[in-house]
């Protein structure tokens, strides 16, 4: 593939939107990061079989979304999705068939690492049994060029738990890690209370956190809140990723969590891409590439 | 001892699901059912001072009752009560909520105590 500029094919491919660069990693030397850095699209909360005025355009929005990623001149490493990939429903049937035609939009993605991951629409109403049948373990970890990921699952317990079965899980993991190792934890709830009234936070979210604080190098990528985000727990970077249904308001904005009203250009709505090397950028992807 | 007065005014019917308990030296109680996607009442008054207990029950899950400004959070199961005793110690207005996921609908499940001084 012909090498290419982060900044180019962002301002190429027509998608530059507002970069937040973090400081990944700080504690790494930049002699270790030659040669190795990638990045990765989060796509997250795409709620697939919503209807409501929040979003007329439901159907179609995460097709969209897939082909912006498409489009992208240098295509991520891999893809993940944080959870809600669909709206929550009663009957176990059409949760099945939502995840099903959820499964074959997101089968056009030209990327075919793709990892996902519950949110509680997915899972919380039958402790994650359909999620399993259709995408697999729910919390799992994998490497990729150095990295370290750690999916947790926050969802599957009605309650917002990890549990203490996972969290025994996530410090034998981390066991084996060193201290300097880089870790990136993809979750679909914050790990912290980032707005406890608004069921904002996981109920044993701080226990995760604090096995995670020995480690240097550790950043938090999830969903759930519909908007970005970008929040500090010690040295320990937390960031939210927008939707693809609706965004939600700030957190303590207004009164209620409801969603934002419709705007047809969707500016509170899509992906992001991640660049990780010696210190991380997101920039966030619109849900389509203008003109 | 002697019981005191327990007066809780239940306005709920009439009112679209208003409680308001009057003074009271004894835990007043209140009660609040639970259902897909609502408490009934949803509206609770209180004297701040006044220690209160909160009689939960479920109509047809399992909810949850979550007051983070006073650090309360209990599952309220169907076929038993649920009681939470405190003591409201300022005045405000206070969300409580369900953190227990149940469905579509689940983040509008939500309710206020009114803590009046």
């Amino acid at each position: 593939m012909q090498h290419v500029e982060r900044r180019d094919f962002l301002r190429l491919a027509g998608v530059a939107g507002v970069t937040f660069t973090a400081g990944l990693f700080p504690h790494r030397q930049a002699s270790a990061q030659a040669g190795n850095d990638f990045h990765f699209v989060q796509f997250s909360d795409t709620h697939w079989g919503y209807s409501g005025p929040a979003n007329p355009d439901a159907e179609h929005t995460l097709e969209k979304a897939v082909a912006t990623v498409n489009g992208l001149p240098k295509q991520p490493d891999f893809i993940v999705f944080t959870g809600d990939l669909t709206h929550t429903t009663d009957d176990g049937k059409e949760r099945r068939n939502r995840m099903k035609r959820f499964r074959e939009i997101v089968s056009a993605l030209q990327v075919k690492d793709v990892r996902f991951m519950p949110g509680e629409h997915d899972a919380s109403l039958d402790k994650g049994e359909a999620f399993k049948e259709f995408f697999g373990d729910t919390h799992y970890t994998f490497d990729h060029k150095g990295v370290h990921f750690i999916v947790l699952d926050n969802v599957s317990d009605p309650a917002a738990k990890l549990g203490d079965e996972q969290l025994a899980w996530l410090a034998a993991d981390l066991k084996q890690r060193k201290p300097d190792d880089k870790i990136i934890v993809f979750t679909h709830r914050p790990l912290f209370d980032l707005k406890p009234d608004w069921d904002w936070t996981t109920a044993d979210g701080a226990k995760a956190i604090e096995l995670l604080m020995p480690y240097q190098n550790v950043v938090v990528f999830y969903g759930h809140i519909h908007q970005e985000n970008h929040h500090t727990t010690g040295h320990i970077e937390h960031h939210a990723a927008k939707s693809l249904i609706f965004p939600l308001p700030a957190p303590g904005s207004q009164p209620k969590r409801t969603p934002l009203p419709y705007d047809a250009a969707m500016p509170g709505l899509g992906t992001r891409d991640v660049d990780v090397g010696q210190k991380i950028a997101v920039v966030e992807l619109p849900v389509t590439k203008k003109g | 001892m002697k019981r005191r007065v327990l007066v809780a005014l239940l306005l709920g019917s009439a009112v679209g699901g208003v409680v308001r308990l009057e003074a009271a030296e004894q835990p007043g109680e209140i009660k609040i059912s639970a259902k897909k996607f609502e408490y009934h009442p949803n509206k609770v008054t209180v004297k701040a001072g006044q220690p209160v207990v909160l009689v939960l029950t479920s109509e047809d899950r399992i909810h949850g009752f979550k007051m983070p400004d006073f650090g309360l959070r209990t599952d309220i199961v169907p076929g038993q009560e649920t009681r939470v005793t405190f003591t409201p110690d300022k005045p405000g207005n206070f969300s409580f909520f369900c953190d227990v996921f149940c469905g579509d609908g689940h983040e509008d499940m939500e309710g206020t105590l009114v803590v009046e001084a």
